[in-house]
């Protein structure tokens, strides 16, 4: 029995809306996994902090745990002045975490693990630090790529890779969040495949297979880290990208 | 030589880079765990830079998963 692992990747088109420039937009399962994130999301915050008791239950404790939690990110990597950020880094933190943590349920799709969707966000991010950063600081965002106190003869040289770093940041933002969820839902499913193979191979692979069996149960709780991390990563490095476009001198 | 066997060769070639990473990403981790022992009070407040580092770190080793993938998906 032959189990495929990039399967649980395609998307499939359920409602063919309409067509946009020769392209067919239509209401795909990945599209379905986005309003399910969104609408839990809100149901969590907004239901969590409708009664505000003084002394917080346990769903209040999530809620004000996360935002304490990316309002200590963003003051102390951005500062007190990247506040002003904060509802867009809290909305890309809780979308990010939820669309890992849901993928994680078997049989479900993974947001997260489509490259459209982390390189639209990575460019929203980009475009808005490149956009905010010569609106608040004119040319003078432009000193973000000459370091100070570098010797005139290597300037050039350290310009052209504080450029190329620049505007490599959104690839390795997007694809860092793509390949971390691709590659470890792609372990858990040969793991897996390995439980199903040996599992029908007879009693004595029924014993065989108890090994790769626990290998996926602790694949799923690194997993479940991963998710996590990899939401916190991409809001912090969110929040670094936002403080070049506030504070533009090294 | 076969184009297509070429491409799987170049591509698990390309792979060998995402080892660099994780030297990286050890020595990061490494470094961080020694020094938070050392003075445990000062480590909290370096969890983000510690973030931080592994996050451009490991955005090299990314790099060559990325042109292993281009190899195998995308060319």
């Amino acid at each position: 029995m032959q189990v495929d692992p990039i399967h649980q990747f395609q998307i499939h088109n359920w409602a063919p809306l309409f067509s946009l420039g020769g392209h067919q937009i239509s209401f795909t399962n990945s599209a379905l996994y986005m309003f399910i994130i969104v609408g839990l999301v809100s149901l969590l915050l907004i239901g969590a902090t409708s009664r505000r008791a003084v002394v917080p239950g346990r769903l209040q404790s999530i809620a004000e745990m996360s935002y304490e939690f990316v309002a200590d990110t963003v003051r102390s990597s951005a500062g007190t002045e990247g506040m002003k950020f904060f509802p867009f880094v809290f909305t890309l933190f809780m979308f990010v975490l939820f669309a890992n943590l849901i993928g994680l349920i078997p049989y479900s799709f993974t947001v997260t693990s489509q490259l459209i969707i982390t390189v639209t966000l990575a460019l929203l991010v980009f475009f808005l630090v490149v956009g905010y950063g010569f609106w608040r600081n004119g040319l003078h965002f432009l000193n973000l790529f000459v370091p100070k106190g570098v010797p005139k003869l290597i300037l050039p040289a350290i310009v052209a890779i504080e450029v190329l770093s620049f505007v490599s940041r959104p690839v390795s933002h997007s694809v860092r969040l793509f390949a971390n969820m691709l590659a470890g839902h792609i372990t858990l499913q040969v793991f897996a495949g390995f439980v199903i193979m040996l599992g029908s191979a007879g009693i004595l692979g029924l014993f065989g297979a108890t090994l790769p069996f626990i290998l996926v149960i602790l694949l799923t709780a690194l997993e479940l880290l991963v998710a996590f991390l990899q939401a916190y990563v991409f809001a912090i490095l969110t929040c670094i990208y936002l403080n070049d476009a506030i504070h533009p001198g090294h | 030589m076969d184009p297509t066997a070429a491409k799987y060769i170049g591509a698990g070639i390309a792979c060998i880079g995402m080892g660099g990473a994780g030297v990286g990403v050890g020595i990061i981790f490494g470094n961080y765990l020694a020094a938070a022992l050392r003075n445990p009070s000062a480590a909290q407040g370096q969890f983000g830079n510690l973030i931080f580092g592994f996050a451009i770190t490991e955005a090299l080793g990314i790099f060559s998963l990325l042109i292993a993938l281009l190899l195998l998906f995308g060319l």
